[in-house]
Order: C-alpha cells, then sequence, then structure tokens
C-alpha cells in the first residue's frame, strides 16, 4: 500500500443512495486471482452497454473523470457483499476517498486497508457536494480534515490506528504478526479451546 | 453495573488485547471458513512473505461460489462444464489449500457444500464461538449464540496467518419478535419484514441480538434464516440466544464435542445468553402475528411488500425511481399475478432440508408453469442424499424443475447458472441487487413456499392459496 497523506481533487458524483458491491464490482469479475486490472470493471453494468461501449451520461464516463480522485456518492455506500475487489477496484480506477453519510462496515474495514478513505460528512455539506459534482476538495489525512472549495474546514471521523496506517502505507498484517507472542500466551490459558 | 449481553460474553472471552484509544482490540477466531472466491489474493500474500498458516485445524475450506452444480466426475472433468476463469479459481484453492495443509471439502467430499450450510451442518458452528470468513453471510452461524462476521481478503489473510483480526467492539441492538406466526408464513418473511422496517443500513455498526418468543419457538434452519439475513440489514453480525433447541441440532454431529467435553461444553453454551439485566444500545419490537408472506419488488432487500399488496407510490426518489425501471414494475401495481420466468430454490438461506420440503410441499401432484424455468439447488451434498432418501428430488423432477448438485449457484450467477436479460426470478436467496442474478436479470426474494407457488402459476403467488 502507498502512503497517503494528502488528496486535492475534482469530485465524481453518483447520487444514488445504498449503493452496493454488486454494483462497484459484478461478481462476474469476481473469478480474478488478482487484484490489478479491476478499475476497467467498476460500475461496469452502469457503465457499459451490452456490446462494452462507454454509455456517455455515466458520470464515470465523462471528461476529466479519469484524473478524479475523491468519489461522492449517496447514503450508505458499499453495502452488501464483503467482496475487497471493490476497494481495488475504486482505487485501481484512481480514487482515494469516498464521501457519503455513511458506509457499510465491511466495506469501510476494506477500504482502509488499500488506502481509500470513507470520509463521512453531515446532511448539508452532502447534498452540497451532491449538487456540484467537480466540486475541487482537498483532504487532510494527517488531521482528518475535508477543506470545501469555500475554504471551510470539516472534521471527519478516523480511527487513529488506521490513520497512522495510511501515513505509513503499511498493512495491519505486521502489527498483528508482531503480537505472536501474546497470542500464544491467550491461546494456552483460554479457559476452553475450540 | 448491568448484566452481560451475549454479544458481551461471546467478545470478552476472545479478547487477545483490549481495545484502547490509540488501538483496536485483538481478537481471537475460532473457526475460519474459507472458499474459493475471496482467498487467492490472501494465500498469495501468505506465500510472498513466507508465512504458514497458524492454525489449519481451525480451519475450513470448501468449494461453494463459482462451483458448477451440474455433475462432474472430479476436478478433471471441470473444464467440461466450467469457464476458464471459474476452473482456474478452482483449481488455485486445491492447491492453495494442499500447499497449506488446509483441509479441503472439495469435489471428493460427501460434506461439501456452501460454506455457511456446512459449518453447522458438520457441528464446526458452536455456540461462543468466534467466526469469520471472507463472506458477508457469514453472519447466518450467529443463529448458535457464535459471534460471526464477514471480512475481506486482507483480513482473510490476517486470519490465516495470526488466527486473529484487528477490531473495534461494535454497539449492540436487540430486536424483540412476539407473536405466533400465521399458516404459510416462514422465517424468511420475519427477516424480509425487518429489513424493510430498519432499512438495508439499519443496524450499520451494531451487533443485533434476535430474542423474544418467536424466536425461541423457531428451528435452528430457521433461525439460520433470520441471522444469514442480518447483513442486508446493514449489521455487523446477528446472534440469537443458545438454548435447548441450538443443543439438540448439535449432538452427534461429527465436530461437535462427544463424551465428557461435550456435558462441559454444553454447560458453557448455557451459560451464555445475555443477562436479564443487560442494555442495548438499542431495541426494538416487532409483533409478527399478523404478518402475510413477503416480496421484494426493488433492488435491495428493504424494498419489500406483503405479497397481497402493491408496489408503493413513487417517493420521487432518484434510487426509488432506478429499482422500478430495474425490475420494470410500476407504483401500484398489484405483486400477485406479476409474470415469473425463473424460479429459484437455494442460497445459504433458504437451501437447508426443512426449506426443500416446504418446496416439494406445494409441488407435490402439481406442475411448474410452462413458461417457468425452476432450479432446485441443495445447500450441501448431504442435504442433497437426504432428500433424495425422501424423494423430494422426484417431486421437483416430476413437477418440470432441475435438480442440481449443491453450491451457490444463481445466489451470485457466478457458475454459469444465471438470468437472461430483463428475466424475473422469484428466489429464496438474500439479495435482490441489481444484476445479481445475470445481467440485466431482476430478482424477487421470496421464501421457498412463494417461490414454489409463483412456480406452478407463472406469476407471483401467495402461497397460503395452495397451501
Ligand atoms: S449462497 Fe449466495 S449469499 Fe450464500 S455464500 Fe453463496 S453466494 Fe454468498
Amino acid at each position: 500500500m502507498e502512503k497517503l497523506s494528502h488528496i486535492h481533487s475534482q469530485t465524481v458524483v453518483l447520487p444514488q443512495t445504498d449503493i452496493d458491491t454488486d454494483q462497484i464490482m459484478p461478481a462476474r469479475f469476481l473469478t480474478t486471482t488478482d487484484k490489478e486490472g479491476l478499475g476497467k470493471a467498476l460500475f461496469s453494468d452502469w457503465r457499459y452497454d451490452g456490446n462494452g461501449e462507454p454509455l456517455p451520461g455515466f458520470p464515470l464516463n465523462q471528461p476529466g473523470a479519469a484524473t478524479c480522485k475523491v468519489l461522492v456518492a449517496g447514503n450508505n455506500f458499499g453495502c452488501g457483499s464483503s467482496r475487497e475487489h471493490a476497494p481495488w477496484g475504486l482505487v485501481d480506477f484512481g480514487f482515494r476517498a469516498v464521501i457519503s453519510t455513511q458506509f457499510a462496515d465491511i466495506f469501510r474495514n476494506n477500504s482502509l486497508k488499500n488506502g481509500l478513505v470513507p470520509i463521512i460528512v453531515d446532511a448539508e455539506t452532502h447534498t452540497w457536494l451532491l449538487s456540484n459534482p467537480g466540486a475541487e476538495v482537498d483532504i487532510d489525512v494527517a488531521t482528518a480534515t475535508l477543506t470545501l472549495p469555500d475554504g471551510r474546514k470539516l472534521a471527519f471521523p478516523l480511527d487513529g490506528f488506521s490513520q497512522q496506517c495510511l501515513l505509513e502505507g503499511v498493512d495491519q498484517l505486521g502489527y498483528l504478526l508482531s503480537k505472536a507472542d501474546q497470542i500464544d500466551t491467550f491461546e494456552r490459558e483460554r479457559a476452553w479451546k475450540p | 453495573m448491568s448484566g452481560k449481553s451475549l454479544f458481551e460474553k461471546v467478545w470478552d472471552d476472545h479478547i487477545v488485547i483490549p481495545e484502547s484509544p490509540a488501538n483496536p482490540a485483538v481478537l481471537y477466531i475460532d473457526l475460519h471458513l474459507v472458499h474459493e472466491v475471496t482467498t487467492p489474493q490472501a494465500f498469495t500474500l501468505m506465500r510472498e512473505q513466507g508465512l504458514p498458516v497458524r492454525r489449519t485445524d481451525l480451519t475450513l475450506a470448501t468449494l461453494d461460489h463459482s462451483t458448477p452444480t451440474v455433475p462432474i466426475t472430479g476436478l478433471d472433468d471441470l473444464d467440461r462444464v466450467t469457464p476458464p476463469a471459474q476452473a482456474k479459481q478452482i483449481r488455485q484453492m486445491v492447491s492453495n489449500c494442499a500447499d497449506f495443509g488446509v483441509e479441503l471439502h472439495g469435489f471428493d467430499s460427501d460434506q461439501r457444500g456452501i460454506v455457511h450450510v456446512i459449518g453447522p451442518e458438520i457441528g464446526a458452528t458452536q455456540p461462543g464461538k468466534t467466526i469469520v470468513c471472507g463472506d458477508s453471510h457469514s453472519s447466518t452461524h450467529g443463529a448458535f449464540g457464535a459471534l460471526a462476521f464477514g471480512i475481506g481478503s486482507t483480513e482473510v489473510g490476517h486470519v490465516l496467518a495470526t488466527q486473529c483480526l484487528l477490531q473495534r467492539k461494535p454497539k449492540t441492538m436487540a430486536i424483540n419478535i412476539e407473536g405466533r406466526l400465521p399458516a404459510g408464513v416462514t422465517a424468511k418473511d420475519i427477516i424480509l419484514a425487518t429489513i424493510g422496517r430498519i432499512g438495508v443500513d439499519g443496524g450499520t455498526g451494531h451487533v443485533i441480538e434476535f430474542r423474544g418468543s418467536t424466536i425461541r419457538g423457531l428451528s435452528m434452519e430457521e433461525r439460520m434464516t433470520i441471522c444469514n439475513m442480518t447483513i442486508e440489514a446493514g449489521a455487523r453480525a446477528g446472534m440469537m440466544a443458545p438454548d435447548d433447541t441450538t443443543v439438540e441440532f448439535l449432538a452427534g454431529r461429527p465436530q461437535a464435542p462427544q463424551g465428557a467435553a461435550w456435558d462441559a461444553a454444553v454447560t458453557r453454551w448455557l451459560s451464555l445468553p445475555s443477562d436479564a439485566d443487560a442494555t442495548f444500545d438499542r431495541e426494538i419490537d416487532i409483533d409478527i402475528s399478523q404478518l402475510a408472506p413477503m416480496v421484494t419488488f426493488g433492488t435491495n432487500p428493504g424494498m419489500v411488500v406483503p405479497v397481497t399488496e402493491a408496489v408503493p407510490a413513487d417517493t420521487g426518489n432518484l434510487s426509488f425511481r432506478q429499482a422500478l425501471d430495474y425490475m420494470g414494475l410500476e407504483p401500484g401495481q398489484s405483486m400477485q399475478g406479476t409474470r415469473v420466468d425463473v424460479v429459484f430454490i437455494g442460497s445459504c438461506t433458504n437451501s437447508r432440508l426443512p426449506d426443500l420440503r416446504a418446496a416439494a410441499q406445494i409441488l407435490r401432484n402439481r406442475s411448474i408453469a410452462k413458461s417457468v424455468r425452476m432450479l432446485v439447488v441443495p445447500g450441501s451434498e448431504i442435504i442433497k442424499q437426504q432428500a433424495e432418501a425422501e424423494g423430494l428430488d422426484k417431486i421437483f423432477l416430476a413437477a418440470g424443475a432441475e435438480w442440481r448438485e449443491a453450491g451457490c449457484s444463481m445466489c451470485l450467477g457466478m457458475n454459469g447458472d444465471v438470468l437472461k436479460p430483463g428475466q424475473l426470478c422469484v428466489s429464496t436467496s438474500n439479495r435482490n441487487f441489481e444484476g445479481r442474478q445475470g445481467v440485466g436479470g431482476r430478482t424477487v426474494l421470496a421464501s421457498p413456499e412463494t417461490a414454489a407457488a409463483s412456480a406452478v402459476n407463472g406469476v407471483i403467488t401467495d402461497p397460503r392459496t395452495l397451501l
């Protein structure tokens, strides 16, 4: 995972609520045994017609979208399946942050492990961002702040541990492996054994 | 100080290192279920870092998601019926399990099946355990009083390597369900109605404990159907108190404790239910005594109505309109009488023996409508054999349905069992998302009874008219 401290980008907007991970990454792309290249399949059924041609009206197909790093989406983004292929696809496309009013738990967890920052904002800010696609925003991971085009700064919730992992670009596995002694002790001393 | 809830007891029992403001808790995992779709990247990572699987004895592997449901003679026969990408994934799972010493219930095992069906079936799922899988319907195992939840592939790697996960403690919610289930109304209808009530994000951040007299009266299979779909309300997990029904279900299962260990386990299990003075962050009461069979009309499981009712009025909401457009339905249109192309009985929600019996009961001495294609896919090889021993396969075949090998099949359409664009399927699975059962396919979630009745009439049907 690359280090991630700062994001400055225009936004792409998908206003639908409850966008599930089957839309983000349809199951037929889950046959891959790698993580790479999933950006092409991102939102496939909304993005391409039956012949695989890009649908011009879809926000991700509009000029400039390919360089955007921030997606703004309707409430409860990433619900449904636990497939990590969803954040892999978003990151492969180029996104580094998603802004919504709520994220599904598993999706949020998966995102933070892949250098994709889930940002929860209040309803008013959300409404403004939804109706202003292309807004230029600034995200500072170290202070967990989102800066809007008018200069207004908003703090967003970000667990300190995940924040550190994003900033240092490390996977959490190393931390868990460093606790091997305590895991050994737990296994030895617990009252019952599975 | 108030007492502890079932969740808190299981959580506290698995804390290797408690959480602090700076760090999440290190939580020990008692059972790790793995399948072919969400593990390849995790095994690759293990290989790159030279790590062994820490507890192969706590890891249970199967083939289900991209696995064919037509008979094959073994791995060598795979390419005849399976596209190359799926076949590669299955073969990679077989070699990953062999390389890392993980026992795999593959094509040569008579215990192969959908991961959330076989765990309970072989007795590996037990009260008080922490259970995870790279699959969101891990919530199914909560029916036994286990803390069970879905994880991503990175976390699959964490559990393979350390048998632990980094977790923040979720909030708790109690859903009290009271009342006697009316005839023809099922556990599936209870959970669909519950999701309709609290919404697809109603449980986000929470572990839900289902309580109340209705739950206590349900079989383990019915309880699993409810916990299975807890994730569709966004919840981290669903749980139910272990009781005599739980103990009876597990007695004698291959991986259940035996002898003195069984007695000790039962004593421990029956101490797990929430204390009388336990408190929850949220509580909801639901009365199901007037419940009707439920069907979804939209593209998430919260868009649900009683089968006797019509599609709700347009809310003006973009997602609502997009959902109805996708489904080819109009506000105010009656659900009953809507034309059905395909009926799917299967998935980890409703593919167990009582589900198959309920569907067969409706199909006995009847035929499915000529225009309908019906697939019946048992959840496991064991269920398949039990169903065949009872002659259920004959009833399905005589009615005109297809009788398949165990697997996920048309629940997510990875193995080639898919809808054609525009086809409408009444399905006993758990997700009616756009394209879930095939590009352009339309899914109506329902109970096995409603699905079977709809197959007979060729239109969405209230099963109570055919009981
Ligand atoms: S049956 Fe469906 S929901 Fe269940 S594990 Fe398989 S794909 Fe997932």
